[in-house]
């Protein structure tokens, strides 16, 4: 540890967030208080108020002019980032989709929470799921390191030329944001040495080439391809990920792609999930896996781009997998996101797993080791019968 | 690692007491022993002299669950009359550890709560409290009963901690209060 000069500390998530940003030191911030992600706005300003970042905080109305002006700045060719969850992100839906067309790089920790009605303040992915097709990058965070470490690595992700879009970092609301964590912060040097300068390729205050950023395109223009290359560009930014997750690894000791496995050499069953949920399963997998029994995992981190290709070549030979998500598509019996997009991954593939969903945690429902435990077993028995008895399972309800 | 390595506390309090911040302090204090941690209150609206509920993840090894604690080894009930309230002994571990604030003997508080088996101890932080700071905020006595008979972290490491960490925070005169509140509820502190 001395070795990579780390300090460690006890942070909670939303504080770990805030840490991130005074080192990342973007030039504007304009950010809106929601709970749970209120302490992260709370803590920057107070270090903005406090003269430890030279970033122009703009406190705004809402979240639609939080994400309006950072929009604005971004074109400018400022270094931007916002963070909100849940309703306010709801509130900033049709911005998301114009800071990904305008292909701008802002980056945006997103403290997951569920979406109303009923009114519920507490963790599920409903909320960052429901922006899955509005073309931001999403990553998924297990803890307030994770969290941070995202941060850090998100403004490289989205200021990358092959790239350029904004980047949605995720973290479990309360169950990360609001607990003490143990966690090693790294150097401030270290981080602005590795984050750089932001490259820019066009700037709308450069007089001399000047720009047209947002106008009308009309029915002959070129919509069609700008959405077309916004797609080239998430299909660019999968090997983009991986190549600073591994720069990443060499300043901070901590590795990062698109996902992380344990046990996949010799897994006969998978489970996979994201978020803290996939620490409690982890727990779990590695008791079982010191009882002999064959189970792997793999936690997704990255969901958008979702990396189909690999997670196919690394299940097809795998009897069994089960899908956690912590949120629903409302779709009639089609299951979670992460699962409808694994499932569908398999189409054209002759070998394929039995494949089964858990949807569980909607709305902070805890999810405990008890409940791990008897969907582990499912699975198991999944995997022995060879026969899927549900394909989409709600884990942990009251009803 | 097993669930058995990991040592899991739940504090009981009212709102207002502080309860939350000793959970923090105590995590802040294992890291100096080199600790992996977790200190999170029961997510809700805080209501200043409802009932709530923090808690505590303690190990030597890293801790990657991030549920609930539903069957502590510790409970801690910073506020006695949450005794007549809530059942505080709920899920706590068949050889787990009742810490009480109270001027009563364990002995009482055994019969009284007609609890069997597990260790029951107590202290007076209201007391203390009233002494050292004058005014009732037992959360550091609770604290500081909860490292003496978990021997955690001794007495002279846990204030010397409090000077450095308080010492940012308040000033001098509350930190030295502090202070004695947490060597008194170190020598107070009373089992069976």
């Amino acid at each position: 540890m001395a070795l990579l000069e780390s300090k460690t500390v006890a942070l909670v998530g939303n504080d770990a967030v805030a840490e991130a940003m005074r080192q990342v030191n973007p030039d504007v911030v304009a950010a809106y208080p929601i709970t749970p992600q209120t302490d992260i706005v709370q803590t920057f300003s107070a270090m903005a108020a406090d003269g430890l970042v030279k970033t122009e905080l703009v406190n705004v109305e809402s979240e639609h002019s939080a994400m309006s002006a950072c929009i604005g700045a971004a074109a400018s060719g400022a270094r931007v980032m916002t963070a909100t969850c849940s309703q306010g992100l709801a509130l900033m839906w049709e911005l998301l989709y114009i800071a990904s067309g305008l292909r701008l790089p802002i980056v945006m920790p997103n403290v997951n929470r569920a979406l109303s009605a009923p009114i519920n303040i507490h963790c599920d992915h409903g909320d960052s799921m429901g922006a899955r097709d509005s073309g931001w990058i999403q990553l998924f965070s297990e803890n307030a390191q994770e969290a941070y470490d995202n941060i850090i690595q998100a403004v490289r992700i989205s200021e990358h030329p092959d790239v350029y879009l904004p980047v949605m970092v995720l973290l479990d609301g309360f169950i990360i944001s609001h607990a003490v964590d143990r966690m090693d912060l790294m150097e401030d040097e270290k981080v602005r040495n590795f984050i750089g300068e932001r490259s820019e390729p066009y700037t709308m205050l450069d007089s001399k080439n000047p720009t047209c950023v947002g106008p009308f395109d009309g029915l002959y223009g070129y919509f069609f391809e700008f959405k077309r290359q916004q797609e080239e560009a998430m299909k660019n930014s999968f090997q983009v990920i991986q190549d600073v997750g591994k720069e990443f690894e060499k300043i901070s000791g901590r590795s990062y792609g698109l996902f992380q496995t344990l046990g996949m050499e010799d897994a006969e069953f998978v489970v996979i999930a994201q978020g803290s949920g996939a620490g409690t399963i982890r727990h779990q997998v590695e008791c079982m896996r010191s009882s002999g029994i064959p189970v792997g995992m793999i936690k997704l981190r990255s969901f958008r781009p979702f990396p189909a290709k690999q997670l196919v070549e690394l299940l097809s030979g795998v009897k069994a997998v089960a899908v956690f998500d912590r949120s629903d598509t409302f779709a009639g019996g089609m299951g979670g996101p992460v699962f409808i997009e694994l499932r569908s991954s398999f189409y054209e593939q002759e070998k394929k797993p039995l494949i089964t969903n858990y949807i569980y945690g909607l709305g902070g429902r805890d999810l405990s080791i008890a409940l791990v435990k008897q969907a582990m077993q499912e699975i198991h028995e999944m995997a022995s019968s060879g026969r899927v008895k549900q394909m989409v399972n709600y884990l942990g309800l009251k009803e | 690692m097993a669930t058995e390595e990991i040592l899991e506390i739940r504090w009981h309090a009212r709102g207002g007491q502080g309860a939350v911040t000793a959970a923090k302090t105590l995590a802040e204090m294992s890291l100096t022993q080199d600790m992996f941690f977790q200190a999170f209150p029961e997510y809700g609206p805080e209501r200043m002299g409802a009932p709530i509920q923090c808690f505590n993840r303690l190990s030597k090894e890293r801790i990657s669950t991030y549920c609930g604690v539903t069957n502590p080894q510790i409970v801690v009930v910073v506020d006695p009359t949450l005794l007549d309230v809530v059942d505080v002994t709920t899920g706590l571990t068949e050889y787990g550890t009742l810490l009480v604030n109270s001027p009563e003997n364990p002995s009482e508080i055994r019969k009284r709560m007609n609890i069997e088996g597990r260790k029951i101890y107590t202290v007076d932080a209201t007391h203390i409290s009233f002494d050292a700071l004058g005014r009732f905020m037992p959360n550091i006595p609770m604290l500081g009963a909860l490292l003496k008979i978990t021997g955690l972290i001794s007495k002279d490491e846990a204030t010397n901690y409090l000077k450095e960490s308080f010492g940012k925070k308040f000033p001098q005169k509350v930190v030295d209060r502090n202070i004695v509140a947490l060597e008194r509820a170190f020598e107070e502190v009373k089992g069976e």
